[in-house]
């Protein structure tokens, strides 16, 4: 076949559907930082971190809304079909999620002011470090994938995810230890939870991120499936 | 581009209850090869849209299922096609009432330079399908109101055809094509002359016409194809590429010519 099927007839349908996907990839990358440093934040315990966080959490918002127009604008103007169709609504439920994580970067960010000045800020440190540091390399595997349409790094971090899920079931139950052992903890525990839980969701939508990846790249839509029915899934499509 | 050797199509060219049956169909002009080893089955009451990019065929290969190539001297037809299990290439056939059987309405309104009236009346006359003044009266109607067409005809049914609009008269080429009671009906393009409205209008009439016959439809919109058929059939150069359910080759064509075409990457 002696012709190139990378590119549309219409060069500015090419450069409106690279034009979503970077934006897409440049929210990421901030949503990814923000992630970063609120997880930077409670385990240092540096409020200035904190409070950059929550401030740019307006210009995530903004992002969502912009790229959420752009990708209105391909669906009216160019009716797209296909792989462009799925590039469109990938790039649209993707930047909702990439949202809701820097929604929960600046609820980590919010709480590590609470327990900032406090004893027994302590509680769990090393478990949210553990997932934070998880989740961030989720965010960025995912977005990794996305670029590449690499359905095995998707894939992978589905699996990373389930591995979060279970820390955070076993810090769960520390923190009960601690509440049940010393019943004045439970407050800043209750703190603690909020964090640990925001890290879980943050978890969630990078997983949620990687299932739209498989979207794009082969069609099918594997949202509400197990690891293993995504893995056989992704393994018929290859 | 040339065509794919060995090329089988893609994906589900035949029905469980099909209508007509083309197997192996190949098409000449001349010395000129123009459908490729085309097999596929219309099924009953569905709306099946080929699509494709300009001389891709599908046009020739529409006007193969009720013999139109045949006034064609140049052209000739290879492969069997089947309606209803008969074939409709055996000498003994009479293209007369096979064309009632399978009609066809065309890119470009072609009313008789008639009344309205008599623009429908025509074929049964011919056909000898009404027995009566007050049949033909009632074949007319019928067939005006399920081409959508009466209520704005009716005061006016001894008026030339060729005084509607562009859109009126195209319906009225669908009340024609109804009067005889066809099983089959071929679209040729029927939209692409027509303001965005009349369109609306034909589409759908496809949709309610699905429920008593068979339809072919041709289509260079391929929002229209989306919008109207249950299979959609994808031709290149000659070739069937590709045969799916419409919803699933607009989302996820399984051949690459099919996604290099639906999506605006050549035509």
């Amino acid at each position: 076949m002696d012709m190139n099927f990378n590119q549309h007839i219409s060069g500015q349908f090419n450069a409106d559907l690279e034009a979503i996907r970077n934006h897409m990839m440049g929210m990421g990358g901030l949503v990814e930082r923000q992630v970063a440093n609120a997880v930077e934040a409670i385990c240092s315990g540096d409020t200035r971190i904190a409070d950059d966080v929550i401030r740019r959490e307006d210009e995530v918002d903004q992002m969502e809304v912009a790229i959420d127009h752009e990708c209105t604008q391909i669906l009216v103007r160019r009716q797209p079909a296909a792989s462009d169709l799925r590039m469109v609504l990938a790039v649209s439920r993707v930047v909702r999620d990439l949202e809701r994580i820097g929604d929960e970067a600046s609820k980590i960010a919010i709480h590590t002011l609470e327990v900032s000045d406090n004893a027994s800020s302590h509680l769990c440190q090393q478990a949210m470090r553990y997932m934070g540091a998880e989740v961030v390399k989720m965010i960025s595997g995912a977005l990794d994938a996305f670029a590449r349409h690499d359905v095995d790094g998707a894939v992978e971090v589905v699996r990373t995810d389930k591995r979060v899920d279970q820390q955070y079931a076993s810090a769960l139950r520390e923190l009960i230890t601690y509440m049940m052992e010393d019943p004045r903890s439970i407050g800043q525990a209750i703190n603690i939870l909020w964090i640990l839980r925001a890290i879980e969701r943050i978890g969630d939508h990078a997983r949620n991120i990687s299932e739209q990846v498989i979207y794009l790249v082969s069609g099918t839509d594997v949202r509400h499936s197990s690891l293993t029915e995504i893995e056989e899934k992704a393994a018929t499509k290859e | 581009m040339s065509i794919i050797e060995n090329h089988q199509t893609h994906g589900a060219p035949f029905s469980d209850s099909p209508k007509l049956t083309a197997r192996n169909v190949g098409v000449y002009y001349g010395d000129k090869q123009a459908i490729f080893d085309v097999s596929l089955d219309i099924g009953a009451n569905e709306v099946i849209a080929l699509i494709g990019p300009s001389g891709c065929g599908k046009s020739t290969f529409l006007r193969c299922l009720n013999r139109m190539n045949d006034t064609i001297d140049i052209c000739r037809v290879t492969g069997d096609i089947e309606l209803d299990k008969e074939n409709i290439y055996d000498p003994k056939m009479d293209v007369v009432p096979l064309r009632a059987r399978v009609g066809m309405v065309f890119q470009k309104p072609n009313p008789f330079p008639k009344s309205i009236y008599d623009n429908i009346a025509y074929g049964p006359r011919i056909h000898g399908l009404a027995h009566s003044r007050v049949e033909l009266d009632e074949i007319v109607e019928k067939s005006l109101q399920r081409a959508g067409l009466w209520s704005e005809v009716k005061d006016r049914l001894h008026a030339p055809g060729t005084g509607l609009s562009g859109g009126q008269q195209q319906r009225l080429c669908i009340a024609r094509t109804i009067a005889v009671d066809p099983e089959v009906i071929l679209m040729d393009e029927p939209c692409s002359a027509l303001d965005p409205i009349a369109t609306a209008k034909i589409e759908e009439l496809i949709d309610e016409l699905r429920e008593n016959y068979t339809i072919a439809i041709v289509t260079h919109s391929m929002q229209q194809a989306a919008r109207v058929s249950q299979r959609t059939a994808y031709f290149h150069l000659g070739q069937l590429i590709e045969v799916n359910p419409t919803d699933q080759v607009f989302t996820t064509p399984e051949h690459a010519l099919t996604e290099a075409y639906i999506t605006g990457r050549f035509g």
